[in-house]
Order: structure tokens, then C-alpha cells, then sequence
């Protein structure tokens, strides 16, 4: 699948938003009020500010931008519309929390519930996002169980980077968001690399033969394409990068997220480390999700000469 | 509504026959004429006369060269591949907007260009590639099964049928209500051994296609082998002839020869 840039951006920059967003929630319901106002505002800020344009991403690649509103209306049958539905209305509990958590409003009874809920609609957001690439059944690489784990791990581990990150902005940096960030880069590696053992060993069981139903004369192969130049179709669902690239790339978000955990655990001794983390994490995420497009292979590659999907 | 409607009985489809489709594209090209003209925006061509020519086309011929088992020659089979109209198709339920839809008293699948946001997921979840993207219009295009003129009561009753079929030179398209056992169609589908494509995915196609009808004997035949230069003089003449008549022309022949038998493998 041809990887479009606005849409590796959005995944990855609202993914993390929302991670931050879920954290911050849980943060609220065990600590209570953040401990100042300008460390509360501030994570707010960059958790809905990072959702934000993702979201606003999103919309660019459309054809009709300004039509966006009506994917609301078909969360029925639709996962695209589904998020569009959550990620929207995940905007209220946030606003609301951010307000009573960072002490704009004093609420201090509100923080936890709130909180929760945010916290709940983070992750739902991400999940019905996993969700459309994981229901296509034309895309073996994605309609995959393990697709919407890996999300839902990306986003709360890029997430934590980022708390970890502003924490030690603002002189608040502490152990336990070292180890709940290091625990979530082990569970994500884990995941991605059984996603990837996972694609890799599942048999390509779709032939040419069985695209056109030729099989049951012949060996069948391409003879003439339907045209001179390459269509929308060739263009969006035949990509597909080179084995051999994909592996050195495959090693590369690995190499990334490993060295995100070994600069957060370095962040121990100088806090300001944390950013590097956040930064290197954030670079895992992009690679990841250009690999997630590049590795997958759409079943129409059949009719275009692709001998098994 | 994006989600299905009940299933319906009336289920109109096309069937194609793949054994007298000679591949001359004349549905290809009137049913771009007509639905560039019609029901949706016109079907944008991007540098029609440029190097990279490309357009939106709703209804593509391919070509494909299949290999029988115990035979030298191999056949060649044009296929035509247009949206199969399934009866669950994801391409709708995947729609956030409603603007892909399936309509329930005929199972046509149409795309509305009013309210299409152009955000191209249903053509990710369609497996035969018969949802193509107008970058100009932004919007999603697909095969309408000519909605426009099979009910047009401004056209006579015999043109009341797809453009594509009513274009095809040998009859290799027909057009009728696969719901219907009794139809034309059907009949011709239980008759012909008609099948779907990509039965597994699950979408249940609408549209059949006719397998290529078992050779006949003459084609069923060795191709006569080409008599071997034996080395006389009269073969030296007309290869020295030929070197010099023909000059760099030969080489081109010689590259074309490669390039096919790199397809025969
Ligand atoms: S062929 Fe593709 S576009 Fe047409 S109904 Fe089936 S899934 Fe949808
Ligand atoms: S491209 Fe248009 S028709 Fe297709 S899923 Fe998006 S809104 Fe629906
Ligand atoms: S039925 Fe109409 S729209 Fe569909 S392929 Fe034929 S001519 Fe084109």
C-alpha cells in the first residue's frame, strides 16, 4: 500500500497525543491535581495540541475536505466513521479534565472520574483507528489480530516518552514514569516483532489462478496490463518495498526504541535526557507506520501480476 | 446508509464470456464515452496526450497468457474486470459518509458524488480494483452498471442496456437480473459452469464470468516446427542478404523476442 505522508503523520502524532491524553488521566486519578498550573497546562496542551493536527492532517487528504462532517454519520457500519465519532468526543472529557486537573477550575473531586474517562476515550479513539486497517480483509498484513495491540502499545509508550519528556521540563521528573515507560518499549518491541514473525509466516494463499479463475485451465500469467501508464489503482495498492529494505528498516524502529529505553533509563541520572527519549520513540513510531503501508500487499495486486497475495 | 439493505431479489449483474471476449477494449471505451457524459462528473483524463497519460476508466481489459498442462502453446484470455456489484461488499459498510451504497431494490452499488469525501477507503476494501479515485473531482468513481440508461425511458427499449454490453462486437457481455433463475442470464451462467471471482473473500459477486470454452482440435495442434538452416549456400546468401537489408532493425527484433519469452517463464 502506497504510504501517504498525511496519513503516517496523523497516526502517528494523534497516537501519541491520545497516549499522553490516557496517561494524563491516570495521572490526575492517582496524584490527584497536577502540581502546578504551568506543568498542567503545559501537557494539556501539547497532548491535545499533538491530536489536533493530527486529526487536521487527516482532513487534508481528502477530497473534499470540507465535506468531513458527514463521516459522522455512519459510525453504524463504518470504523472510519466510528473514530471520527470518538475522536471528536473525546475533546469534552479532555477539555474538561485538563481544566479541573491543571487548577484552572477548582474541582478537585472531578479530577479522577474525569480523568478515567478520558483516559477510556483515548484509547477507544486509537483502537477504532487500528480498527479500519485490521477489518480490511484485502490487506493480509493488516487484517491481523495483532494490529490493533501494536497501536494501542504505540501510542501508550510514545505517549509516556512525552510525559516523561515535559516532566523534566519542568524540574518533575520521577522514577516511576522511567519504569512505566521502559515496561511499555519492552511490551511494544514484543508485539511488533511477533506482528512481524506473524506476517511473515502467514501463508500468501491467494494465486493469480484464483484472482481471475483461470486456475482451472492453466498456469496463468500476465500477458498485457489494461493500460499505458500506471492507474489510481497500481499507484495506491501496488506498492510495495523490497524485502531486503523492509528488514534493514525493520531493525532500524527496533535499534530507535531500544535506545529510547536506555535514554529514558539515563534520564535518571540527567533528567533533561527524557526529550532525547521522546524524540527517538517518535522517530520509531514514523518508520513503523511507513513500514506498516510499505509491508502490506492488497489482494487486487493479483489481477496486475502479483503471483500470490 | 452505508450499512447493507436486505438482501434483494432482483440482483442485476453482468456476465462475462471469456471465451469470445477478444480483448478490442470497445466497452472500455463506451463506457467512458457514456459515463463521462452522464450520472456522476466527467471521468478526468490527467495529460491524456503526455508521457504519463493516466485517466479514470470504469471498466479495464487485461491480458492473460495461461499455461495448459500437456500443451506447448499457451492461450491468451481477455479479461474484462469491472465493479461485480456483490451482494456483501465491503466497499459500502466500510463508507463513513453513506455516499457508497447499495441499492435495495436492484443490489446496483453506486457511489454519490454529492456527498463522497473523497477519503478512498472503499476502494481499499474493494479485492478487484474496481473503485478508481478522480483526483480532479475528488471523489470516488465506479461502474454504475449504466443506471442511467437501463431504466431511461428517453431511450429506445433496445438501448436500455450498459453501454459496454451493447458496444461488445462478439457479444461477450450480457446484461440481466442473476436473481432470477429463470433470466437469460442465469440460464447462460448454469449452462457455461459461470463462477466468482475470488469466491473466498467473501463478497459474493453479482457479476459471472464464462470460462474459455475447452480447444479445439486444430489449435490443439504443435506448431508446425520452422524449417532449420542446413549450412548451404543458398542459406549463406539469405543471411547475408538479410544482415544487409535489415541493418539495426534486427537487433530491435532481436530485444522483442527476449522480452517475450521472459513472459513465457
Ligand atoms: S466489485 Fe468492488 S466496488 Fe464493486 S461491489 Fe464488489 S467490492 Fe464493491
Ligand atoms: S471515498 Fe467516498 S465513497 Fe469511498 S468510502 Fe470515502 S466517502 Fe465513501
Ligand atoms: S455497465 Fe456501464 S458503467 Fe459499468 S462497465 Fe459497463 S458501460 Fe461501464
Amino acid at each position: 500500500m502506497h504510504p501517504a505522508y498525511s496519513v503516517i503523520l496523523f497516526t502517528t502524532s494523534s497516537g501519541a497525543g491520545y497516549g499522553l491524553l490516557a496517561l494524563l488521566g491516570l495521572v490526575g486519578v492517582n496524584h490527584g491535581q497536577a502540581s502546578s498550573l504551568w506543568f498542567g497546562v503545559t501537557a494539556m496542551l501539547v497532548a491535545l495540541g499533538l491530536v489536533t493536527i493530527g486529526l487536521l492532517s487527516s482532513t487534508f487528504h481528502l477530497g473534499h475536505p470540507e465535506r468531513a462532517w458527514r463521516a459522522f454519520s455512519q459510525w453504524r457500519s463504518s470504523w472510519l466513521s466510528r473514530e471520527g465519532v470518538a475522536a471528536v468526543a473525546t475533546y469534552v472529557p479532555a477539555l474538561l479534565f485538563g481544566l479541573v486537573w491543571s487548577g484552572l477550575i477548582e474541582a478537585p473531586s472531578w479530577v479522577a472520574p474525569l480523568g478515567i474517562f478520558t483516559a477510556v476515550m483515548a484509547m477507544v479513539t486509537v483502537c477504532c483507528t487500528a480498527k479500519i486497517y485490521s477489518t480490511l480483509t484485502t490487506i493480509r498484513a493488516w487484517n491481523n489480530r495483532l494490529t490493533v495491540p501494536v497501536y494501542a502499545a504505540f501510542s501508550l509508550a510514545t505517549g509516556a516518552l512525552m510525559l516523561a519528556a515535559i516532566s523534566s521540563l519542568f524540574g518533575r521528573f520521577q522514577l516511576f514514569q522511567v519504569i512505566i515507560g521502559v515496561m511499555l518499549l519492552v511490551i511494544l518491541i514484543a508485539l511488533k516483532l511477533a506482528y512481524w514473525r506473524a506476517i511473515d509466516t502467514n501463508p500468501r494463499n491467494h494465486t493469480m489462478e484464483d484472482a481471475t479463475g483461470l486456475g482451472r485451465i492453466g498456469r496463468v500469467s500476465q500477458w498485457e496490463v489494461p493500460h499505458t501508464s500506471e492507474n489510481y489503482i497500481q499507484k495506491e495498492m501496488g506498492y510495495v518495498v523490497a524485502r531486503r529494505h523492509a528488514a534493514k528498516l525493520r531493525r532500524l524502529v527496533i535499534l530507535l526504541l531500544l535506545l529510547a529505553a536506555l535514554a529514558l533509563l539515563a534520564a535518571i541520572l540527567a533528567p533533561a535526557i527524557a526529550i532525547l527519549a521522546a524524540l527517538l520513540a517518535a522517530a520509531a513510531g514514523v518508520f513503523e507506520r511507513w513500514l506498516f503501508f510499505a509491508e502490506a500487499q492488497h489482494v487486487v495486486t493479483l489481477f496486475y501480476g502479483a503471483k500470490a497475495a | 446508509m452505508t450499512s447493507l439493505p436486505p438482501p434483494s431479489a432482483k440482483k442485476l449483474g453482468l456476465v462475462i464470456d471469456l471465451d469470445t471476449c477478444v480483448g478490442c477494449q470497445a466497452c472500455v471505451t463506451s463506457c467512458k464515452e457514456w459515463n463521462t457524459q452522464g450520472y456522476s462528473e466527467p471521468l478526468t483524463d490527467t495529460t491524456p496526450y503526455g508521457a504519463d497519460a493516466s485517466g479514470v476508466w470504469l471498466n479495464r481489459v487485461h491480458g492473460y497468457e495461461v499455461k495448459e498442462q500437456g500443451q506447448d502453446q499457451s492461450r491468451i484470455v481477455h479479461f474484462p474486470r469491472s465493479c461485480l456489484h456483490c451482494e456483501t461488499p465491503a466497499c459500502v459498510t466500510v463508507c463513513p459518509t453513506g455516499a457508497s451504497y447499495k441499492r435495495a431494490e436492484d443490489g446496483i452499488v453506486l457511489v454519490n458524488p454529492e456527498t463522497c469525501i473523497g477519503c478512498k477507503l472503499c476502494s481499499w476494501a474493494c479485492p478487484y480494483g474496481a473503485r478508481e479515485y478522480d483526483v480532479s473531482h475528488g471523489v470516488m468513481k465506479k461502474c454504475t452498471l449504466c443506471v442511467d440508461r437501463i431504466y431511461n425511458e428517453n431511450l429506445e427499449v433496445e438501448d436500455r442496456q450498459p453501454a459496454c454490453v451493447k458496444a461488445c462486437p462478439t457479444g461477450a457481455r450480457h446484461f440481466g437480473d442473476l436473481g432470477d433463475a429463470d433470466s437469460k442470464v442465469s440460464q447462460l451462467v448454469a449452462e457455461r459452469g459461470g463462477y466468482d471471482l475470488l469466491p473466498e473473500m467473501g463478497y459474493k459477486p453479482v457479476n459471472k464470468y464464462l470460462p474459455p470454452r475447452a480447444r479445439r482440435d486444430a489449435t490443439n495442434q504443435k506448431a508446425e516446427a520452422l524449417p532449420k538452416p542446413d549450412g548451404s549456400a543458398f542459406d549463406r546468401l539469405f543471411v547475408w542478404a538479410d544482415k544487409l537489408l535489415s541493418g539495426k532493425q534486427a537487433t530491435v527484433r532481436a530485444s522483442d523476442l527476449d522480452h517475450s519469452s521472459k513472459l513465457e517463464g
